[in-house]
């Protein structure tokens, strides 16, 4: 059978050094399955977190070889097993133990973002939405919170800029903000409380989301769009001072 | 079985990486492609000839504006458009992000360090990319127009190859231009529920229609920039009399 | 001693997926102190790999459905065993509980009309599940979640309970620790909810995470409270059977739901020749008529495929056995042929994506192989209906945990509908009991004390178990000797290896200090795990019929006798004790309903 060298992220609180593992390799296997053969052979106290293996929890972000990865949705057999794997705990994010690091920031920002305010429902009790309606932001809700893109966003990783809500919150709030029912208008605080102005639409973390969400193409731009706008379109903010009496910005009117 | 090696977490120097594949050639082939653009474009954009020949004309001086009162050559008094139209766009902003700001310049690469305001402050003017979609429709409207002029020689009808370049050079314009996120906000991006909005599905389906070009951005944003130094340079080439342009029929 | 964080609430919720964030954000709305538990991050909870959907009779797409027929459907499908006071509850609340998700923000797929779009699935009569795509789970749980951190609920993320806390016959209380830390945390609650799910994890193929442990079980049973049903473990007829390190990961029935069928090595559509006299006369019985049915024709009976799982999933092995089987041990689930590529990537994505990913398999144009994989428990704690109290005073079990609605055997989105309701119901009823209490209990020095020795344990140096190979050895008992089809000797056999297991359970030896020490966590999960694997193998010896999915080689027929009787499990003097009573009969305007 196949032998495969491992090398691992292994310390607390930032400090740590790389331990080298030896793997071995069976058919269909994943990164994750080496952590844990690791971890059952080698390294009983390993800290990991992992839940589902099957893409669907969003627990097991690491970098793998230095990208960020789910490390169950990553296969052995598409690194080069010549040279070391090389497994290191998110970046982003403060480092707690091995490959675990403190994400409660992204707890504390989410719970920022107001949450649906719907419109009443119909006379018959349902609300009526078409699919065409909910398609858009269907995508958004496929996230599992893994948080990958918040790890590899510069604006996080390597600014550490604290008004930024990061691109997972910024898809949330897309998908309230393009909710056929939600009655709040949120894009003053898109503006200024969650940062949207900061990204600058580099797209990583649009590459490394493990559901295919083109979070920056169909989340992001479409948000700076709105946010253009009502604030920073010139001909726009001609019209609205015109046609309204009252300075108000009126909420989204259904 | 243990190597100690030390490393920190979590802070990384400017273009630190453990990343072992090749991130660097993405951005090195995209700043080599914008320079190429730039030094061409303006290098002819300063010659002031060769941009006509028979039903030819350059698209870097389409429309053809020739003043008097105007010193230089007339592609300065359109160039800017497409240039604000290009340099405002969503996907060169990434581009130019990453290849000359370096911020980053590839994913879990370390980014330039610097007091980082992104598209605040100094860049907020990115936010009028819509005003340079407008001009860029127009735009649209002139090259096609230019496209069908140039079948038309002095001897009749007829199909050069500088025709079919011309007219494809108005085809990759417009599939970049239709493939716009301003565009793609404007036409029904901006709607919440289609179903209760007025025109709710028409503008459903142009949003529709608009991503589908909206999807492969990047790749029209290339082939019709290599494409309209291409037209410029195979014009310029048959009215220096270097090449001659093949008449199909 | 060491000196505890000390928290208290009205409600203390253990568990953070459905059932628990239900529980949790219904108590809040009471008016009264909540607090929220989870092993893992908020929102990781099992729940998300629900794939299938939530039932409930909204009659979206089909007029003809309403509760009863779900109740009949339940009830058949639990072969007659359920505790039929919670499926009529459960039938009439499940079409408000899912449509005040959509309050919440929850976006299922539509119908023409634009109301929730409902799907087929196995045992239900009617299209009846509401979905979303392939990830219903997820959808539900990100909307009970995104609600929740604004009702005012107070969540411990990454905090493991060790053991209840009672005095005075009344569960004031638990212990446990954080898992970044290692510290020990007291949770003073007038009342408590347990929400832990379920406890694949005693099998080696499951589908469960590393945290269905049975916790809850174990908790609930330390706790004086009875149990019900425990042989009841469902084996979903498809989890995935290759490649081997992902064995056991679900294919959400869903498949079969939009058209999959199962096929043997010979190519055979081989679910014709199982079908129950019970189902035969609403179940096609040629390709012809099942062909139809995919086609829409009402007239059409349904196809084999979509038969109630214990059936399905025993169609699989019997076919390996007589040596039919896919080249990996399972058979083949072809939905390629029924559907067209961009149909199954619209419908259902994720499975798509699964096997592309990690099986390197396209489901547009290839046949899945799929066997039989751990997925679900239908016994569990026993609880009142109408308020989801256990035996015990002042604690209440909700979900998974939970005993009794699902009978003998689990209908697909019957649990995600399950958690809503009960949770739901246990978050009200427990915040009512808290209400009427003046303060909760305080525990004695000496009980935590003992806790935490006991948690302490496994770091004693003496020591010389690897937790990984116990659990790994317990596992393996499990599958041979309770698995699928169960045997008087092998149970027997597993009975004597549980022991040996225990007591190296009890030698078991952590390396490293307290924090974020995994094995220290597997170390103490053990304890449960042991505990509900006991519970199953017992609860399985004692039935000797066959009923769902529990299939006994020695007695493969039902019998009258077990039809009426339910088992119990509870601590006697410090041995499990289990015995059967007689339920109590059904009234007459549901027994019509049959």
């Amino acid at each position: 059978m196949a032998e495969a060298q491992f090398k691992v992220f292994r310390g607390e609180g930032a400090k740590g050094e790389l331990f080298e593992f030896p793997v071995e390799v069976t058919e269909g296997m994943v990164v994750l399955d080496a952590v844990q053969q690791i971890q059952s052979r080698h390294a009983n106290d390993l800290a990991v977190r992992w839940n589902c293996r099957a893409g669907k929890c969003g627990s097991c972000s690491a970098e793998v070889n230095g990208k960020p990865r789910l490390m169950c949705m990553t296969r052995m057999d598409e690194l080069s097993l010549d040279v070391p794997v090389l497994i290191e705990p998110m970046r982003g994010f403060p480092h707690m133990k091995d490959l675990v690091t403190d994400v409660s920031r992204n707890y504390e920002i989410n719970k920022k973002i107001r949450p649906l305010t719907p419109k009443p429902r119909e006379t018959d009790g349902t609300y009526r939405m078409q699919q065409e309606d909910i398609e858009r932001i269907q995508e958004f809700h496929k996230c599992i919170e893994c948080f990958l893109c918040q790890n590899v966003c510069h604006v996080i990783r390597d600014h550490s800029v604290k008004e930024f809500a990061g691109p997972r919150f910024l898809i949330r709030i897309a998908s309230l903000a393009m909710h056929p029912l939600d009655t709040l208008n949120r894009l003053k605080e898109l503006k200024d409380v969650f940062g949207l102005g900061y990204c600058n639409i580099t797209k990583c973390c649009t590459e490394v989301c493990p559901e295919n969400i083109k979070i920056t193409d169909n989340g992001i731009i479409p948000l700076k769009e709105r946010v253009a706008g009502a604030f920073y379109d010139p001909l726009a903010w001609l019209w609205k001072n015109l046609t309204s009496n009252s300075k108000k910005i009126p909420e989204k009117n259904k | 079985m243990q190597r100690n090696i030390s490393i920190q977490h979590p802070n990384r120097s400017f273009l630190e990486t453990t990343r072992i594949d090749n991130w660097w050639v993405g951005p090195l082939l995209t700043s080599i492609g914008l320079l190429a653009f730039i030094f061409y474009s303006t290098w002819a954009a300063f010659q002031n000839e060769h941009y006509q020949w028979g039903p030819y004309l350059s698209p870097f001086y389409a429309p053809l504006l020739e003043f008097e009162w105007w010193p230089l050559s007339p592609a300065f008094l359109i160039l800017w458009a497409p240039a604000g139209f290009r340099f405002t766009c969503y996907y060169y902003r990434k581009a130019y992000y990453r290849s000359f700001f370096l911020t980053p310049s590839a994913c879990a690469v370390g980014a330039r360090p610097q007091k980082y305001r992104g598209e605040r402050f100094l860049l907020v003017f990115q936010n009028l990319h819509r005003y340079f979609l407008y001009i860029a429709l127009i735009f649209c409207v002139i090259l096609s127009y230019d496209a069908i002029v140039s079948f038309s020689f002095e001897n009749g009808l007829g199909v050069g190859v500088g025709s079919i370049i011309m007219t494809l050079n108005a085809v990759f314009l417009t599939a970049f231009t239709l493939g716009c996120n301003s565009l793609r906000h404007l036409v029904g991006g901006n709607v919440d529920c289609y179903s209760c909005a007025s025109f709710g599905h028409q503008r459903y389906q142009a949003w529709k229609f608009v991503s589908l070009f909206n999807v492969h951005h990047n790749f029209w944003a290339w082939i019709s920039l290599f494409w309209v130094g291409f037209t410029d340079l195979y014009i310029r080439l048959v009215s220096m009399n270097i090449i001659t342009d093949y008449r199909i029929l | 001693m060491e000196s505890y964080e000390v928290k208290e609430h009205d409600v203390l919720v253990i568990g953070a997926g459905g059932a628990g964030l239900r529980a949790a954000i219904e108590a809040s709305a009471q008016g009264v102190s909540v607090g929220l538990v989870c092993k893992s991050l908020l929102g990781k909870a099992h729940t998300v790999m629900a794939e299938g959907g939530m039932a409930a009779s909204l009659s979206n797409a089909d007029p003809r459905d309403n509760w009863e027929v779900h109740f009949r459907d339940t009830i058949r499908g639990g072969k007659h065993i359920n505790n039929w006071q919670m499926v009529e509850i459960f039938c009439q609340e499940a079409a408000d509980r899912v449509s005040e998700l959509e309050e919440w923000g929850a976006l299922f797929d539509r119908t023409k009309e634009g109301l929730i779009a409902q799907r087929n699935f196995g045992g239900h009569r009617y299209p009846r599940l509401a979905h979303v795509g392939d990830r219903t789970g997820l959808e539900l749980i990100r909307t009970l979640q995104n609600y929740g951190i604004h009702q005012g609920f107070e969540v411990y993320m990454e905090c493991c309970v060790v053991e209840l806390i009672k005095e005075k016959d009344q569960v004031c209380g638990a212990f446990g620790f954080w898992r970044e830390s290692g510290q020990f945390i007291v949770f003073k609650a007038k009342s408590v909810v347990l929400a832990t799910g379920g406890l694949g994890k005693v099998y080696r193929v499951t589908s469960n995470s590393w945290e269905g442990t049975g916790d809850g079980h174990a908790l609930a049973y330390r706790a004086g409270a009875e149990l019900v049903d425990m042989e009841f473990v469902q084996f979903h007829p498809t989890g995935m059977v290759w490649p081997p390190s992902v064995q056991g990961i679900l294919v959400t029935e869903g498949v079969r739901g939009e058209g999959g069928i199962l096929k043997n090595s010979d190519g055979k559509r081989f679910m014709f020749e199982y079908i129950p006299d019970a189902f035969a006369a609403e179940t096609s019985d040629s390709e012809e008529e099942a062909s139809r049915w995919l086609k829409g024709d009402p007239e059409a009976r349904r196809p084999p495929e979509l038969l109630t799982r214990d059936v399905v999933a025993k169609a699989i092995r019997s076919e390996r056995i007589a040596g039919r089987g896919s080249p990996h041990g399972g058979a083949f689930l072809d939905i390629a042929s029924q559907r067209d590529a961009e149909y199954i990537k619209k419908k259902l994505p994720s499975m798509y994506h699964q096997f592309m990913k990690l099986g390197n398999l396209d489901i547009t144009s290839t046949p899945m192989e799929v066997g039989p994989t751990c997925h679900y428990v239908m016994g569990g704690v026993r609880v009142e209906p109408e308020t989801a109290m256990t035996t015990v005073k002042g604690l209440f079990a909700a979900g998974e945990v939970a005993g009794g609605l699902h009978g003998a055997n689990r209908l697909g989105g019957n649990s995600l509908t399950d958690l809503l309701v009960f949770g739901a119901r246990a978050g009200f009823h427990s915040a009512k009991y808290s209400k009427e209490i003046a303060e909760a209990l305080n525990p004695s020095e000496d009980l935590l004390k003992k806790m935490e020795r006991f948690s302490l344990e496994p770091f004693d140096p003496e020591r010389t178990e690897n937790p990984y190979s116990v659990m790994a050895d317990l596992q393996e008992t499990m599958e041979i000797n309770a698995g699928i089809v169960r045997t008087k000797d092998e149970m027997e056999k597993g009975l004597e290896l549980l022991q040996d297991l225990k007591n190296r359970g009890e030698k078991v030896r952590v390396e490293g200090n307290r924090q974020y020490n995994p094995a220290w966590h597997y170390a103490l999960d053990l304890k449960n795990l042991l505990c509900v694997a006991e519970a199953i193998t017992l609860a399985a010896l004692n039935r000797e019929e066959s009923r769902g999915g529990h299939t006994r080689e020695d007695f493969p027929e039902s019998s009258e006798y077990f039809q009426n009787v339910n088992s119990f499990i509870s601590d006697k003097e410090g041995s499990m004790f289990i015995e059967n009573r007689e339920r109590e009969p059904m009234p007459e305007h549901l027994e019509k309903l049959l």
